[in-house]
């Protein structure tokens, strides 16, 4: 079958786009707090909570800051989400093959230009409020994404090289399938971990909110949205907590199966995954900006590069 | 309607405005926020901008100097906004009472919606004081 239209809005709109992502990720969403606040021998929100969030932040006034530029204000929550949206949607479509669907859309650098795309929006809204604090997350932001993209794209292109140096997500999960997942070799293994932790500088959650600070720059970029737009940036935050474990599945853990067992163990690599970044998020303080700087690029970029190299040695 | 304000009471996100208290009741707002009350059971949030509230807690008396900031924080908060007044202070300017600058009618500044006396009210109180408001969103 032949991708029509139709079906393409069906992807983008409700299955893996943004119903599905939305509804997932405000549920991961709730299982960051439930399991941040057992940590913390707390008992931790219920499970509508974020739903809740959602639905109150969009009945809200949205107030638009007189010394801001207004339109880019309000664009970027949009862009932002539109672009998460598009995210989850090329990655659920080569994860969830069972759609029937010939899917050549899966191309890696798409993706990573997407990835950039969000980052590119919280600039630009945090700069465009007009507020001082919301420029230093701004700024912060800026020096937070030249510090992960170099490692995050030598950890793509570890998975990139292993297939066959192709860039098309489904020729990667197709070789992952044949040959076993790319995790289970040294590369492969290096690749992930430095994945995750970039994946948590992506999503700029602890010790990463350095552009985010809410004790020392209440909440930087988001710092003046309220209301409905507000609600967007949430929403496409949590869509993320979707998106991207998603792709690093894609990429190293040898996407999903449905049948039979194969759902448990699905659910079971997609839970861990989270899991393991709640618990990074929760027992580290955050970090000062050139300690990240120094981290990613002193530590975690040589590293990638090692499995970059390891990866053209076939190891 | 009351489905919308359903959902808004079960995700409040209070603000701290801190008027001019002696510090006290402060330090007793942030103790809801530890393991033994955790009010993020009932979806509260402390948020640290006003433009995410819909709750500004309130300590301390109004005086002439912190009068107008108060206004204009609260004009900052989108709305709709509720407003808690924390402590004795608030409620009947307490140990402040003779000062020679405190604003007779706090009412006049901002709208208050639920009082909490005591110096400072004890956790439960400000849990309680909440949960009216709850039952008020409630119907
Ligand atoms: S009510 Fe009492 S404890 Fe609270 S700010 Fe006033 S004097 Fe301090």
């Amino acid at each position: 079958m032949k991708a029509s239209i139709g079906w393409l809005l069906f992807a983008i709109l409700i299955f893996p786009g943004l119903f599905f992502t939305g509804v997932l990720g405000l549920i991961v969403g709730w299982l960051d707090r439930k399991v941040s606040a057992r940590v913390q021998y707390r008992v931790g929100p219920p499970f509508s909570q974020n739903f809740n969030d959602f639905f109150k932040l969009l009945g809200k006034e949205t107030i638009i800051v007189r010394n801001g530029i207004h339109s880019l204000f309000v664009i970027a929550p949009l862009v932002a989400l539109g672009s998460t949206v598009l995210i989850a949607t090329l990655v659920g479509i080569t994860l969830f093959q069972w759609l029937g669907v010939a899917n050549d859309f899966g191309d890696l650098i798409v993706i990573m230009y997407l990835m950039m795309v969000f980052s590119v929006m919280v600039i630009l809204g945090g700069s465009a409020s007009g507020n001082v604090y919301s420029s230093l997350g701004a700024g912060r932001e800026i020096k937070l994404l030249l510090a992960d993209e170099l490692a995050f794209i030598l950890v793509c292109l570890v998975a990139v090289i292993k297939a066959g140096y192709t860039f098309r997500l489904d020729a990667i999960l197709a070789t992952q399938q044949a040959q076993g997942m790319f995790i289970a070799s040294p590369s492969g293994a290096i690749a992930f971990i430095v994945g995750l932790l970039c994946l948590q500088a992506k999503m700029t959650l602890p010790p990463f909110h350095i552009s985010e600070a809410e004790t020392e720059i209440v909440e930087g970029p988001l710092m003046e949205y309220s209301g409905p737009l507000l609600g967007f940036w949430k929403l496409s935050q949590a869509m993320l907590w979707v998106a991207l474990p998603f792709l690093l599945i894609a990429l190293f853990l040898g996407g999903f199966t449905v049948e039979g067992y194969g759902i448990l163990w699905s659910l079971l690599k997609y839970v861990g995954i989270v899991v393991v970044m709640i618990l990074i998020k929760n027992t580290n303080p955050r970090i000062r900006i050139d300690t990240a700087l120094h981290f990613f690029w002193k530590i975690l970029t040589p590293l990638a590069f090692l499995a970059t190299i390891l990866a053209v040695l076939g190891v | 309607m009351g489905w919308y304000k359903r959902r808004l009471a079960k995700s409040l996100w209070v603000f701290h405005v801190s008027g001019s208290p002696c510090n006290n009741c402060d330090i007793e707002i942030l103790d809801l926020l530890t393991p033994k009350y955790d009010v993020e059971r009932f979806g509260i949030k402390l948020v640290g901008s006003v433009r995410h509230a819909d709750v500004l807690l309130v300590t301390g008396v109004f005086n002439q100097k912190i009068a107008p900031r108060i206004k204009r924080i609260y004009e900052q908060a989108p709305k709709p906004i509720f407003v808690v007044a924390i402590g004795t202070c608030t409620s009947g300017t307490c140990c402040f009472k003779d000062s020679y600058n405190i604003v007779p009618d706090r009412e006049a500044v901002i709208p208050i919606d639920v009082y909490v006396p005591g110096c400072p009210p004890k956790p439960e109180a400000m849990i309680e004081a909440v949960a009216k408001l709850i039952g008020v969103l409630n119907g």
